[in-house]
This record gives C-alpha cells, structure tokens and sequence, in this order.
C-alpha cells in the first residue's frame, strides 16, 4: 500500500499527461484521419488516371479484396473500377513491396479486360537517389506500359524496349527493381482471380 | 520598478535575438543537424520544417514550463519527451491533412523531430528553469533562428543545385547546375562554408 502511494506520488504527473495528451491525438486523428484517407485516394486516382488518361471517373468495387501482404500478413487491396462515361477502361488498385531501404507502395492500373498492364506508378519510396529512385522514371515505367497481365519475370540483361513480361533491371538497383516485379506480381494473380470470381470481368464487366 | 521593467524587457530581447545569432542552435550550438542536411534541397521544405519546429518548441516550452514546479527530477526527460513526441504527431497529421505534397517531401524528417535536440535542449535549458513568457520568447527566438538557418541553408543549394530559388528561375538559363549541391554531400559542402563564413564574422565582431 505504502509503495503504492509512493509510485502514484512520483508518477502522478506522467499518468495525467500521459491521459491528457493522449486525448488529444485521439481526438486529432479522428477529426483529420477522413481527410488524410482522402488525400491518399485522391493521389492514387491522379496517378492511375496518368496511366490510363481516357478515365473519367473512379467506382470503388464494393467489397475489398482480402489476400496477404509479401510478409503474410493478412490485408484489404482497395481496387478501383476506371470508366470513361458507363464504358469501363481499366482497374486500379495499390501494392506494397519492400524495397532497399523502406517498402514501396506503388498504384497499378491494367485494362478493362484485366489482360494487359496499362502500367504502374510510384506513390512512395524512400530509395536511394540516383539509383532505386530510378522506378519512377519513364524508361523503367515504360517497360511494364502492355505487357500481359500475367506473372512478370526480371532480368539482368536484354532490351529495356522489348514489351514482354521480362522487365530489365535497373543497373545498381537489382534489390528496388526485384521489389517492384514481385509486389506486381504478388498481387496482380490474386485481384485478377477474385475479380473472375465476382464475375466482374470477362462477362462484360 | 522602471528599473525592473527595463530589465525584464532587456532579457527578453536578449533571449529573443540569442535564437537568432549568439546562440543560433545550428550555427553556434551545432543542435539539429539531421534536418539541416535532409531536408535543405529547396527552400519550400526548409521553411516547412522551420515551421513544425517552432510550433513544437513553442508548445513543448509552454507546456514544460507550466509544469516545471512539479516535475521529479528523475522524470523530467520522459516527460519532455512525452510532451514534444505529442506536439510532433499533431504537426505531422496536419501536414498529412493540408499539406499532403509537403508531408511526403519531409518524409520521416517530420516524426524525427521528437529527436531534435534542439527542442530537448531548450526545454532542459530554458523551460524547467524559467517561467511562462520567458519560455515562450525563448521558444521563439530558437525557432525563428533554426528557420532562417534552414532556409539560408536551401537557398544557397537550391539556386546552384538548380538555378531557382522557391521553383522561380532565378540565375540564367545558361547556367548549369550542381547537380551535387541536391545530394547530400552538397548539405555538407554548403554547411562547412556557412559555419566558416559565421565564424569568421564572428571572429572579426569579437
């Protein structure tokens, strides 16, 4: 008992700030987390519309697409009808992939018909400038802009140019271009599989 | 009592210009080092984080000097740090929420700022010890002086590393830029000669 007093005596202070501020980032995030959500839809919407520029407006598919992230975990993958007026024009949706020095997160879009890559972009990524930076630039981009939407090999060597599903490393970034192809492919199976099983494509959407 | 006022507003303005040069928390004190050389590329980032600093440190030393009389001595720095580690998470959900673009510019530099001796320093140094508005001019004065640093700092690398200074062309098209001064090693470079050049200055005025 005596002890008891004693700790609520030294501590009482930390206890009460500990509450109070903790309140406040409570009430803090609650008020500006819809907000924040928004800014995040509205930044993978303008990049997904870049790829597929005929997109007039985004429709949510209703339910989230449950699957597991690179590292198990079990998530929801957010993914977005892109239609031009009632004429559907491709799906987009977001993957994460662990890159060199933090993960990737990335916006992939692909056609309607879910059979071709329109491509990809960068949302985050912390990789180093000058070398895994280099995802975000128009030669590494390019090479996944028609490719089928199917499992994606990297390599080495070969022609950054050829459209096929081997996509050509960036030299000096072998670890950030790996991390790209397999959080495309990781989740590119799974969206595609439980979309034919929504029977949202290949009947006419 | 006339005497006693001219004190008072003597010190304050002391404490208040301190910040500025005598005591500046990156050019005298070498404190705050990590967003000096990450995030001084372009002046709009500096200034951004100059600015999450300053509403720290003014609401850190508010809060700290409020409670200075009941702090245990032992307690003192996890109550610092419980206090600045709040005020940061509120600056960083307000970048995410209004300044999205400049949130991710600042990456993880945001949340580092619990780590930002300069703000730990001026609530051991100055909050505990001393009251309300004393603390809050010292707050100021720290903030404002580590802000013109920052944006000294990125003006000089943002206008030779690409010849604009806030996105505006400034030095003329045939300019080639440094491409290095937006690396890291132009932060460095860019730091060295500043501290040299205040140095220096400082040598001459003494």
């Amino acid at each position: 008992m005596r002890s008891l007093k004693h700790f609520f005596e030294q501590s009482w202070l930390l206890i009460v700030a500990s509450f109070c501020f903790g309140l406040v980032i409570a009430a803090t995030h609650a008020a500006l987390s819809p907000r924040i959500e928004l800014n995040k839809i509205t930044k993978l919407t303008n990049l997904a519309r870049r790829l597929v520029p005929e997109t007039k407006r985004f429709v949510p598919v209703e339910e989230d697409i449950e699957t597991r992230s690179l590292q198990g975990k079990a998530e929801r993958v957010g993914v977005y009808k892109m239609m031009d007026g009632d004429r559907l024009v491709g799906w987009t949706f977001k993957v994460v992939g662990s890159g060199f020095a933090d993960k990737i997160e990335l916006v992939v879009a692909v056609d309607g018909r879910f059979e071709t890559l329109a491509g990809f972009d960068v949302l985050a990524s912390n990789e180093t400038v000058g070398f895994g930076d280099q995802i975000k630039h128009d030669d590494f981009r390019g090479q996944f802009e028609g490719v089928p939407a199917t499992a994606l090999s990297l390599s080495t060597t070969g022609n950054p140019d050829d459209i096929d599903s081997t996509i050509v490393a960036i030299s000096g970034a072998t670890v950030t271009s790996t991390a790209v192809v397999e959080a495309i492919n990781h989740y590119l199976v799974p969206v595609k599989e439980e979309l034919q099983q929504k029977g949202l494509i290949g009947d006419g959407n | 009592m006339a005497t006693d006022s001219d004190a008072r507003a003597c010190l304050y303005k002391e404490t208040l210009l301190a910040g500025l040069w005598r005591e500046n928390p990156v050019f005298r004190l070498l404190l705050g080092m990590c967003p000096t050389l990450a995030v001084t590329a372009a002046v709009k980032p500096a200034f951004t984080m100059g600015c999450c600093v300053i509403f720290v440190l003014l609401c850190s030393n508010i809060m700290v000097s409020l409670m200075r009389d009941r702090l245990k001595p032992h307690l003192r720095i996890l109550m610092f740090t419980l206090t600045i580690s709040t005020f940061v998470t509120l600056a960083d959900l307000f970048l995410k929420a209004f300044l999205p673009a400049m949130s991710e510019a600042l990456g993880p530099y945001v949340p580092l700022i619990i780590v930002n001796c300069v703000i730990i320093c001026r609530a051991e140094a100055c909050a505990s010890k001393n009251p309300l508005l004393l603390s809050i001019i010292d707050a100021l004065g720290m903030g404002v002086g580590f802000t013109l640093t920052l944006c000294v700092l990125a003006g000089c690398r943002e206008l030779l590393g690409t010849g604009t200074l806030l996105e505006i062309q400034v030095l003329p098209r045939a300019f080639h830029p440094w491409a290095a001064m937006g690396m890291p090693v132009g932060a460095f470079i860019t730091l060295g000669f500043l501290l040299g050049l205040v140095n220096l200055i400082s040598r001459k005025q003494s």
